[in-house]
């Protein structure tokens, strides 16, 4: 018998209250995981981004659009080597709630500048050479049971009316990170049914995808691209795609700021449950620890015994909340895949769980040690009479 | 009886509470030869367990020396107290104080897993300790299993198990029934006669004290013979 039996003996001497405690952390752990996940999921565009491309919008707001025509004067800048371009479409699909990214792009240039996006090439020359084609990834065909050739047809909002549509690519990701959620449709469809419907409205873009061939040359190459459009109708707004991301995540800084305090506030939840736990076990024992102390132990055991135990439950709630992390992620991201394509765990986020419950049980540790092992025996044996 | 084993000189032991100076041992001189079996009476709050206590160096005096087999209890380090009570005392309290989560063996190995020997080694002491307290058959039991009676011999057994030269004893019997009281204090006995174990007992118990050889009785912090 060592010390590491007494320790497991002690663990489950109070076994509901240990059992609850494991369960306690195990959930907090959980909940740490989830949330960390949730706020990696907002960072999930900009992780996904490239340092190469650049994206231009227009510099009032995204929601203003900018003339195509532009495309010509930024291909001619020294050190651009791809320009493409692609509209917001914003159409539902049978029901608003159906929500999905679609995007008016110029087939060509587009897919050109993103090869993460995996086509194979008879899907993409279908693509090409049909107007009205366009290309899902593989995670909104598996959405809504779309197949190659399946006719869909989608409810336009920003640009209205009936918009008839022939599925003709399926891309997956070439990272995990790749959004495989997007519906790409073709520009020149959109744009021939404006210039017929509402002129104003044709030759306009939301936003250009520049490609450059040094990504070090990215601040300078954006500010001398918006120097080109000063004090014209539409002035441009260029920035990394990394930049572009997080200006999204920007816009929702305060839940993300709220979901990191929260997620903080958990491993504080687990620390307070935790070090209640020992503090009882520790004043219960007291006079144990006396007569230990009386046969001839020191303080180093007793540091030992409730460390050990504090660490055994620690990490055993720890371990147990990183295995119940994989069933709640996978049913919170089947839940929410609509608006968070990508909600994967992190390893290093189940890491930071385990090592945060075991620093807990370090620090939930401490003061019972200290209470315990400052006691003089005699104080300690007193207690039992 | 010969020269002494334990002995305690000008010892004054005072706790403060507050400002305020309680003394509770006042100008100790004790001389306890080896093989002796002393008993220390005296009524509630006369400091009996504190003098106990400093003998067995889980205290230390305000004044005054300790020494037990010509070491200075009282100089020596925590540390090194700790090292010398594991080798030196055997200790048995008036509640028994056996791990509750640990069986009768498991118990009396506590004391020896501070020591090198071998598990075999330590195997054979616990079972050798528990069979000179006649419960080599209960080595599987926890304390809740056994009667008071029972859980005293298996304390008697872990304060015996490292084959100390004294054994401290604090109200051994005050918990326990008049059969289990006495079936103690035999053991008690026997420990001293047969194993020549020095034995000092803190006892408020008249019949536990008649085992005994000599009779010191302690009032208000002052040690008086008593034949």
């Amino acid at each position: 018998m060592k010390v590491l039996k007494l320790v497991s003996k002690n663990a489950t001497r109070h076994l509901l209250r240990t059992a609850l405690t494991i369960l306690g952390l195990a959930i907090a752990v959980m909940a740490f995981a989830v949330i960390r996940t949730s706020i990696d999921a907002w960072y999930a565009g900009a992780r996904a981004s490239s340092p190469n491309r650049l994206v231009i919008t227009n510099a009032i707001s995204l929601v203003f659009d900018l003339p195509v025509a532009y495309k010509d004067k930024i291909a001619q800048i020294d050190g651009v080597t791809g320009i493409s371009w692609a509209q917001w479409f914003g159409g539902t699909y049978v029901d608003p709630k159906n929500f999905f990214p679609q995007f008016a792009i110029d087939g060509e240039t587009y897919l050109d500048l993103y090869p993460e996006y995996i086509i194979p090439s008879e899907q993409r020359e279908a693509f090409l050479s049909e107007r009205n084609a366009v290309i899902v990834g593989r995670a909104l065909a598996d959405r809504f049971g779309w197949s190659i050739g399946d006719p869909i047809r989608l409810t336009g909002t920003i640009f209205p009316g009936e918009w008839d549509f022939v599925i003709r690519g399926i891309y997956t990701g070439k990272m995990e990170t790749t959004d495989e959620s997007q519906w790409f449709m073709r520009y020149d469809y959109l744009d021939e049914r404006m210039k017929v419907e509402a002129p104003p409205r044709a030759g306009q873009v939301g936003s250009f995808i520049v490609q450059i061939d040094d990504p070090s040359r990215a601040a300078q190459m954006s500010a001398f691209i918006d120097s080109l459009f000063v004090n014209s109708l539409a002035e441009t707004k260029t920035q990394t795609e990394e930049a572009f991301q997080l200006s999204f995540v920007a816009m929702a800084s305060s839940i993300v700021t709220g979901l990191r305090i929260v997620s903080f506030m958990v491993i504080g939840i687990i620390l307070l449950v935790l070090a209640n736990t020992m503090a009882m076990t520790a004043r219960e024992r007291v006079s144990e620890y006396a007569v230990m102390k009386t046969l001839g132990f020191r303080p180093i055991h007793i540091v030992g015994l409730i460390f050990g135990e504090s660490l055994v439950i620690a990490g055993i709630g720890g371990l147990l909340g990183v295995i119940i992390t994989f069933p709640i992620n996978g049913l919170l991201a089947e839940v929410i895949k609509d608006y968070f394509p990508i909600f994967k765990l992190d390893p290093l986020t189940l890491v930071l769980g385990l090592v945060s419950s075991l620093i807990v049980g370090f620090v939930a540790a401490v003061f019972p040690t200290l209470k315990a092992v400052r006691t003089p025996i005699v104080d300690g044996l007193r207690i039992i009479d | 009886m010969s020269e002494s084993f334990v002995e305690l000189r000008s010892v004054n032991k005072s706790y403060w509470r507050d400002r305020l100076e309680i003394p509770v041992l006042n100008n100790i001189n004790l001389s306890v030869p080896e093989g002796e079996f002393v008993a220390l009476m005296g009524p509630s709050g006369s400091g009996k367990t504190t003098l106990l206590n400093l003998i067995a160096g889980i205290d230390r005096p305000s004044a005054g020396e300790v020494s037990v087999n010509g070491e200075s209890v009282s100089q020596l380090s925590e540390g090194a107290l700790a090292r010398w009570r594991s080798r030196n005392i055997g200790f048995v309290f008036q509640f028994y104080n056996l791990m509750p989560v640990l069986n009768a063996f498991e118990n009396v190995e506590l004391p020896l897993l501070l020591t090198r020997l071998s598990r075999s080694e330590r195997r054979r002491q616990v079972e050798t300790a528990l069979t000179i307290v006649g419960l080599a058959d209960r080595m599987k039991h926890y304390p809740n299993q056994l009667s008071g009676g029972q859980e005293q011999r298996v304390a008697i057994a872990r304060a015996i198990v490292t084959d100390p030269r004294l054994i401290l004893a604090d109200e051994p019997t005050g918990d326990l029934d008049k059969v289990s009281a006495e079936e103690v204090m035999e053991l008690l006995s026997r420990l001293n006669k047969e194993f020549n174990k020095t034995i000092i007992m803190v006892t408020h118990d008249p019949r536990a004290a008649e085992k005994a050889h000599v009779w010191r009785h302690l009032d208000k912090g002052e040690l008086n013979n008593k034949q």
